[in-house]
């Protein structure tokens, strides 16, 4: 490995980590939304959202993402909507991530039993006022383990994000390998950046789920 | 003159082809203490539950104040605010401490001020003997606590009625007396209530009048002199019989293990 290369690689793999990491996080605060927004209506199973969220829900999670992003990115230019890369990728990480968020949500709010919202609507609360002041809270400390697994693998799947000629990690290293054949430094720098964004996620997540278990909310 | 506060006209409740309550009428009073009693399964809790519109009923209609309440009315969490409920197993809501389990529904509710509402919560749970736990959460309770807190919770909203359903069920027999006392003084303030309990020596006491539930109708339905002393019913005596056996019963097994 020669440490002259890697050094001179390094400004191009500091810009695509921060645009891994930009897409990324803007990705997956699209796609905690929407997946708050898709369990919150299975739970309170309002007609037509509540369907239309199940179905949602399997689609978003049964496709690749590089389907996805193809199908944003290559698609609909063809029926006249322009689009741009970036939000391409934002859009794609949004939809896929929203089905995972929505059953991360949804095995949380099932956990908490009906009672509790008995008891809320019997002190004159609204079903949403319920939801919110009363359920959702305890149902996160159930959904944050795996609210966490998914941020962490939405990270790891910004990697399909070259495939639309985004500049990220993996298209960085694939573009210096076929460039300067330097693949064991390219490889390196590529492990090596994912691993600096993922590992304060994951122990973050460690963290965070350690004190939600020692809050203990037993009744 | 008392005014009539509750009114039960004709209420059907069932799950599926089972019949739990059958075309049951009765009235509560302001200010008046209505207690309830019947074998276990009767429908007692079934009956709370529909006043309170966490059931669907399928016929007949519950007034408040003159006022239907159905779960199809837009006004619902209105007139649900108008009635207490407390639950046998308390229901307090664990991610929050006594004091903010109190004041959860006045201020998001019913908008009022904070302080004012921590003042009222504060001196109720004097009222309870429990001021010095307003910041426990409801891990750190007693099962009579949670109870206490549980009634005051349901009293800062300032109901017109409060539905109790066997409160003191889930209780170890030691803290049944600090939550009956509560519900007793209660009455004695002239609070109108609707209480469900296996208790019969208080019911008899906190009474004003007892409903007598059994096979989804009103058998009987008297003063609580009346009802304990001179049950009209044999289903009534029957079931009043089963309570001075068990009596009898401890007292032979506490006799003999002595
Ligand atoms: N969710 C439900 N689905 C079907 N049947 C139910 C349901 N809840 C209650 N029942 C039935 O309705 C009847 C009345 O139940 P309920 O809980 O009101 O009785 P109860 O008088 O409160 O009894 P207990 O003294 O044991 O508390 C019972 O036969 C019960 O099996
Ligand atoms: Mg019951």
């Amino acid at each position: 490995m020669d440490r002259q290369v890697i050094l001179s690689y390094l400004p191009l793999y500091r810009d695509a980590a921060w645009l891994t990491l930009r897409l990324g996080c803007m990705g997956i605060a699209f796609s905690l939304l929407i997946g708050l927004a898709c369990a919150a209506a299975r739970y309170r199973k309002t007609p037509i959202l509540s369907a239309l969220a199940a179905a949602y829900i399997e689609v978003s999670r049964n496709t690749p993402l590089l389907i996805q992003l193809f199908f944003l990115y290559y698609g609909l230019p063809k029926i006249g909507i322009r689009t741009n890369a970036a939000a391409c990728g934002v859009a794609g990480l949004a939809f896929l991530g929203g089905g995972y968020m929505a059953e991360a949500f949804r095995s949380g709010l099932e956990a908490i039993p009906l009672s509790q919202k008995e008891s809320a609507l019997s002190l004159g609360m609204t079903e949403f006022q319920a939801l919110w002041h009363v359920v959702l809270p305890q149902a996160l400390s159930v959904s944050v383990p795996p609210l966490m697994a998914n941020v962490v693998f939405l990270l790891k799947e910004t990697s399909v994000f070259s495939a639309v000629s985004l500049m990220d990690l993996m298209f960085t290293a694939k573009d210096l390998i076929g460039l300067y054949y330097s693949t064991t430094e390219s490889l390196f720098l590529l492990v090596a950046f994912y691993l600096l964004i993922l590992l304060p996620v994951s122990v973050a997540g460690s963290l965070l789920e350690r004190r939600l278990r020692y809050a203990g909310f037993g009744v | 003159m008392s005014r009539e506060l509750l009114a039960v006209e004709n209420l059907v409740k069932r799950y599926g082809e089972n019949t739990v309550l059958d075309k049951i009428s009765f009235r509560v009073q302001e200010g008046e203490t209505l207690v309830i009693i019947g074998p276990s399964g009767c429908g007692k809790s079934t009956l709370l539950r529909c006043i309170n519109a966490l059931e669907p009923i399928q016929g007949g209609r519950i007034l408040l104040d003159g006022q239907e309440i159905s779960r199809d009315a837009k006004s619902l969490p209105k007139l649900r605010q108008r009635i207490g409920m407390v639950f046998q197993n308390y229901e307090l809501f664990p991610h929050l401490n006594a004091l903010d389990n109190i004041t959860l529904a006045p201020i998001k509710v019913q908008k009022r001020k904070r302080a004012e509402v921590v003042e009222e919560a504060m001196s109720l749970l004097e009222r309870v003997g429990l001021k010095d736990r307003a910041y426990d959460f409801p891990r750190q309770l007693s099962g009579g606590q949670k109870q206490r807190i549980a009634i005051v919770r349901a009293l800062c909203m300032r109901p017109e009625a409060l539905l109790f359903d066997e409160v003191t069920a889930s209780l170890d027999p030691e803290m049944v007396r600090e939550v009956l006392d509560v519900l007793l003084a209660l009455a004695e303030q002239g609070r109108t209530m609707l209480i469900v309990t296996h208790e019969m020596q208080f019911a008899r006491a906190v009474a004003d009048r007892v409903l007598f539930l059994d096979g989804g109708k009103i058998v009987e339905e008297a003063a609580p002199d009346a009802f304990f002393d001179a049950p009209q019913s044999e289903r009534a005596r029957k079931f009043l019989r089963t309570f001075t056996f068990e009596t009898v019963k401890h007292q032979k097994i506490g006799g003999y293990s002595k």
